[in-house]
């Protein structure tokens, strides 16, 4: 029990890093309608290229909007496949998903993971966040606005508030538009093909933020970092809906629900291997469950135990 | 307004389900005629709207609107024109939008959409009081979920928001026909209101005869891809259900008319 109590904090860092990711995964899957699988490689590259671009004495503010930025051109990779060449969704993004993993390599010059090494002082004060700073703000030897979980918290709160902006825009209304029924957005001149292009964009370069967040967090980048990344953004986005959606009905507080969702499953995963022995090759599987259930409790509530109520309404008709 | 030359179109082109929908078809309408369409099952009315709105492109012929050559145009950019209403009511609205921005989008239709706020405060006073002459009590629920309400308030509002923008050419397919009779006639009413309103160009496909020889000044009948009747002016004002019958069957040859028309 001690031990779960004291790697709380980390697990809570962690879940507000995968947060920001799976708010990303929101914009593709409930906004855009499309189930995006380009996630477990952009994630990557997004911690690729901040790793890189820190050793190479690059600010760490620059190298976080660098792997922004990469996170943007693979969901144009992917939006492009699937509009452009007509791929479906799905497929586009394991393609570009796929094409990743040789460029994420490269990125970090073929090597399956690259470091920070954060036993030389000067690279530790360059860093915003550090799975070290937990521990110093418990010492009392960093204030406790260098906390990881304030920090991110902060990276959390400025997302969705610009998230928020950007929905309420004509361009993110056409956008909410084109998922929600992409005949009615074309009647209204809403040029579809750009729209799901920009919201591809826009997730993985969230997502790719994410990756840089977390490189950061525990020091490197890794080939496999990605890996099971869009069940992870799933899992978050479904819990943050299942617990909260009676308590949050504004979008805002939905992209909240989605981080909170995040902090819940990495809670969870680290009870199971605090308060178990269980083997962590385990964990994997631990999460495809707890997503196929809470994919499933959903559709059999609603074939089962509610009224049919239609989402249109055919019931005057 | 409206100028149709020779349009064909064929589904499936070259496998078994091979269909051609449309056969030549020529239609001109000039500013602020109120076309009403009607014909048989798989005439080819919604492939003639579709092919207009430019839901796909044509095999042959062209299409101009107001003057413009569409033909080749895709479907966001023809939208500046058109203004829809679908026979499917959950088609032409955005079911986890609210009515207000639904609204908002559409009167957007055919701008450039730009990092302005998606509604601006004054245009909620002014859908307020465009909601009110639908008369549904749709305008004290603004931020409503369109996906709650019903389907002939959401054709209703579908409709509002096709003539929010005043649209060169208005399409109609059977916008009353997944709706209860007296939903239907309100909603056939709003129609009726708008389009004298504005002196909308208007095409309106109904399966109901009695419609289609009340609204409009000139009606069309389709058969197998072609337009086999298109009565206008005075002969239009004194036709009866059973002159369209008769005539149908002169003009196609059969009398399987009753069949293949459904009364109203
Ligand atoms: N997208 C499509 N793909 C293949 N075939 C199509 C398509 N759209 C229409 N058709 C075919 O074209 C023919 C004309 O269809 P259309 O929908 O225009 O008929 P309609 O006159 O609107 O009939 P209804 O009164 O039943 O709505 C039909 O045989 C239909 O099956
Ligand atoms: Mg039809």
């Amino acid at each position: 029990m001690g031990s779960f109590i004291g790697a709380l904090p980390g697990a809570v860092s962690q879940g507000l890093i995968w947060g920001i990711m799976a708010i990303g995964v929101y914009i593709t899957y409930k906004i855009l309608d499309v189930a995006d699988l380009t996630v477990d490689g952009s994630f990557c590259t997004g911690g690729a290229v901040f790793v890189m671009l820190f050793a190479a004495q690059v600010p760490v503010p620059v190298a976080l909007l660098a792997a922004f930025g990469a996170g943007l051109l693979a969901g144009l990779a992917t939006g492009l496949l699937h509009t452009f060449c007509g791929i479906p969704a799905i497929l586009s993004g394991i393609l570009t998903q796929l094409g990743l993993w040789s460029v994420n390599l490269a990125i970090m010059g073929m090597k399956a993971n690259v470091s920070i090494n954060v036993n030389d002082e000067a690279n530790l004060n360059r860093l915003w966040v550090s799975l070290r700073f937990v521990s110093s703000v418990a010492d009392g030897k960093m204030p406790f606005y260098r906390h990881p979980i304030v920090v991110v918290g902060v990276f959390t709160i400025a997302v969705i508030a610009v998230l928020y902006w950007f929905f309420g825009t004509e361009l993110g209304s056409a956008l909410r538009a084109t998922g929600a029924n992409g005949n009615m957005a074309r009647a209204q001149g809403i040029n579809t093909n750009v729209t799901k292009v920009l919201g591809l964009m826009i997730s993985n370069g969230l997502v790719a933020l994410s990756g840089a967040l977390l490189s950061q967090y525990q020091s490197f980048a890794d080939a496999s970092m990605g890996r099971g990344a869009i069940v992870i953004g799933l899992a978050a986005v479904i819990i943050g809906e299942v617990v909260f959606s009676r308590l949050f009905r504004n979008f805002a507080l939905n992209l909240l629900a989605v981080s909170f969702g995040a902090i819940i499953y990495y809670v969870v995963i680290q009870a199971v291997i605090s308060l178990s022995d269980i083997n962590t090759n385990y964990l994997k599987l631990i999460s495809a469950a707890i997503v196929a259930i809470f994919l499933t409790v959903p559709y059999w509530k609603g074939r089962f135990f509610s009224k049919p109520v239609k989402r249109g309404g055919a019931a005057n008709a | 307004m409206l100028d149709v030359k020779n349009i064909y179109k064929t589904f499936n082109p070259g496998t078994v389900n091979e269909k051609t929908a449309l056969r030549g078809v020529s239609l001109h309408l000039e500013d602020g005629d109120f076309v009403t369409v009607i014909g048989g099952n798989g005439a080819g009315k919604s492939t003639l709207l579709n092919a207009v709105a430019g839901t796909w492109l044509v095999d042959e012929g062209s299409i101009s609107i107001g003057g413009v050559d569409v033909t080749h145009l895709p479907e966001h950019k023809r939208a500046k024109y058109i203004g829809r209403v679908f026979q499917d009511p959950m088609m032409g609205t955005a079911a986890t939008m609210q009515i207000e921005e639904n609204l908002a989008l559409a009167a957007r239709r055919g701008k450039g959409r730009t990092l302005r706020r998606g509604i601006a405060r004054e245009e909620r006073e002014n859908y307020r009081e465009l909601l009110k002459i639908l008369d549904l009590g749709l305008e004290d629920r603004l931020t409503t979920k369109v996906g709650l309400l019903s389907g002939g308030q959401r054709q209703a509002l579908t409709l509002l928001m096709a003539t929010l923008q005043r649209p060169d050419l208005l399409l109609l397919d059977e916008h009353t026909a997944a709706l209860d009779p007296k939903t239907a006639a309100k909603v056939l009413d709003a129609t009726e209101r708008i389009v004298n309103k504005d002196k909308l160009t208007t095409l309106m496909i109904t399966h109901n005869m009695k419609d289609a020889i009340i609204h409009g000044n000139r009606l069309i009948m389709m058969y197998d891809g072609q337009i086999v009747l298109d009565i206008s002016g005075e002969d239009k004002k004194k036709l009866t259900v059973e002159d369209l019958l008769a005539k149908f069957g002169q003009a196609t040859g059969s009398d399987e008319a009753d069949d293949k028309l459904l009364l109203g």
